[in-house]
């Protein structure tokens, strides 16, 4: 066993050690991780799956920034407890424009992977004005104050051009536009033509965007966007006309 | 205890030749039990992966002789529960609406069904006793005061389509005109029909205003809410003339009604659940008391 015993070279020589040792772990990850970026059977292509809009980018950053994901996953595992009580199991394309994704199995509140248009834009601001109003088993905090917070979209198109510089497919009308889609998605009154040309049914195929006054406030808070993300959440696949690959 | 300790002399074991101040190391060997489990981890981790997906390929990764996954897994399992109730659900859907409470065994069927669907989907907005939230608009469903109908049929329309949501073109619809926002009376106005209101409920009222506030009802209240507030299932228009209110029936609710309107949603279900899970519910619904 004259080659094991050579261990003590390496052993002994701690910048050897530290090179070596790097080695390995960069052949581990470069086996585990470099095939998902190739291979075709990870990479599932969804019809439907649209960037956000403006204004629901605007509300996924108020879910983070309020840590919603601590409580809540957004990830329908492949279980039958979890199809039967929250939808079809989660694709990966679905958060394919999710930077980062929210994606988890931790769940102090229910998975909200497909909560989209499960509840009326009323229940939403109800429940995240006051959680126990709705559901008095509730432990959530109260969210109140969002109805008050004003939004303008001023910055909306720079956030939009970071997700672009990471992969997201905004094109430079979407950021162009970004702060008259952003407005315009909140007031059904507003025209929406240009918001729907850019991001709805003729531009990805399956549905359009919704627009509504989802706080029912004349005035655009973080309410509505904040709702407007997540009546968007886990509906642009249309699983009526989409099955996904079972062998995959 | 141990009575004899069998202790091997120093010098009956060889060291490793490794020395720190005088301290040398023994060289025993790993006990055999680890060492024999050590190995059997290699031999079981050679097994893995050719039992199960593991290694990449050229274009996927191989999928293992046992032919796992896990979609198929979770279809397979979905399809288990749904055979097993197959012949049930299949008598549900096409069972008359109106024969299904006549029926024991399909009756109590439905209403178990009905009732798992109801605190899965439904609850959320109708409490989970189906109580609905008092003064919010989120209608009680135990009693026999129906917006759009409490007949079985009636139930499984509004279930199926939904109310006032713009995803089903279907769902039942009906929209109350924000009488102060756009405009359409004067605020003297709506004062006057907030007293017909509160008298025609038999409620505190101001009798001088509530007899103005009875032309101002007839002229622009009475053609979805009916003459003396009566309601009108076919527009989901309440009843105004009883207790029994919907977002609250004090002096300063119905102001806020009459002036900003009311439009509750309620999401449309055609998908989402499938026909037979409609049906269990609306017959858990239909049963809770309110049933016609």
């Amino acid at each position: 066993m004259a080659f094991l015993d050579k261990h003590k070279a390496i052993e002994t020589h701690a910048t050897l050690l530290l090179v070596l040792s790097l080695l390995v772990v960069t052949i581990g990850g470069l086996v585990q991780i470099v095939p998902l970026f190739y291979l075709e059977n990870t990479i599932e292509k969804v019809e439907g799956v649209r960037p956000y809009t403006p204004l629901e980018l605007a509300g996924r950053d108020i879910y983070i920034r309020e840590g919603c994901y601590v409580c809540h996953s957004q990830m329908i595992r492949p279980m039958r407890d979890e199809v039967e009580r929250y939808g079809h199991y989660s694709l990966a394309a679905e958060s394919m424009y999710d930077h980062p994704f929210q994606w988890g199995s931790k769940r102090t509140g229910p998975d909200l992977a497909r909560v989209g248009g499960r509840y009326s834009d009323a229940w939403h601001v109800d429940h995240l004005t006051n959680p126990q109003s709705v559901v008095p088993e509730s432990v959530m905090p109260k969210y109140e104050f969002l109805l008050g917070n004003e939004l303008d979209g001023k910055r909306i198109a720079d956030v939009m051009s970071t997700h672009a510089l990471v992969g997201v497919p905004y094109t430079e009308a979407m950021i162009a536009e970004a702060k008259a889609d952003f407005a315009a998605q909140a007031d059904p009154n507003a025209d929406s033509a240009g918001l729907q040309e850019r991001y709805g049914s003729a531009a990805f195929g399956v549905k359009d965007v919704t627009v509504s006054n989802f706080d029912g406030q004349p005035q655009l808070t973080e309410m509505d966007a904040l709702v407007a993300y997540l009546q968007v959440l886990g509906t642009m696949v249309d699983f009526s006309t989409y099955t996904p690959d079972p062998s995959r | 205890m141990c009575a004899k300790q069998v202790k091997k002399a120093p010098h009956e074991v060889p060291t490793t030749g490794h020395e720190w101040d005088g301290i040398r190391e023994y060289d025993n060997p790993m006990p055999r039990w680890w060492v024999w489990v050590f190995y059997a981890t290699i031999v079981f981790s050679i097994w893995y992966t050719a039992a199960y997906p593991a290694w990449p390929l050229i274009d996927r990764a191989t999928r293992g002789y046992l032919g796992q996954n896990t979609r198929a897994d979770v279809d397979a399992e979905i399809k288990r529960f749904d055979d097993a109730n197959a012949e049930i659900k299949a008598k549900l859907v096409a069972a008359d609406l109106g024969a299904i409470a006549k029926d024991d065994a399909l009756n109590q069927y439905a209403t178990a069904a009905g009732a798992a669907v109801f605190k899965t989907w439904c609850a959320q907005c109708h409490g989970s006793g189906a109580a609905g939230v008092q003064g919010k608009g989120y209608p009680n469903l135990l009693d026999n005061d129906w917006l759009w109908g409490g007949a079985i049929e009636d139930i499984h329309t509004t279930i199926s389509h939904g109310i006032r949501n713009t995803t089903d073109p279907d769902a039942r619809y009906s929209e109350m005109p924000k009488f102060g926002v756009d405009g359409l009376l004067e605020p003297a106005q709506i004062g006057e029909v907030v007293e017909y209101v509160l008298q025609i409920s038999k409620q505190d009222h101001d009798a001088t205003k509530a007899a103005a506030g009875a032309t101002v009802f007839a002229d622009n209240c009475a053609a979805c809410h009916m003459e003396n507030g009566a309601g009108d299932r076919a527009q989901g228009a309440p009843a105004l003339n009883d207790a029994i209110w919907l977002y609250g029936g004090d002096r300063d609710t119905l102001t806020q009604t009459v002036t900003g309107a009311r439009f509750g949603v309620m999401p449309s279900w055609t998908g989402r659940l499938s026909e037979d899970e409609i049906r269990a519910v609306a017959t858990y619904v239909h049963s809770l008391g309110g049933g016609e």
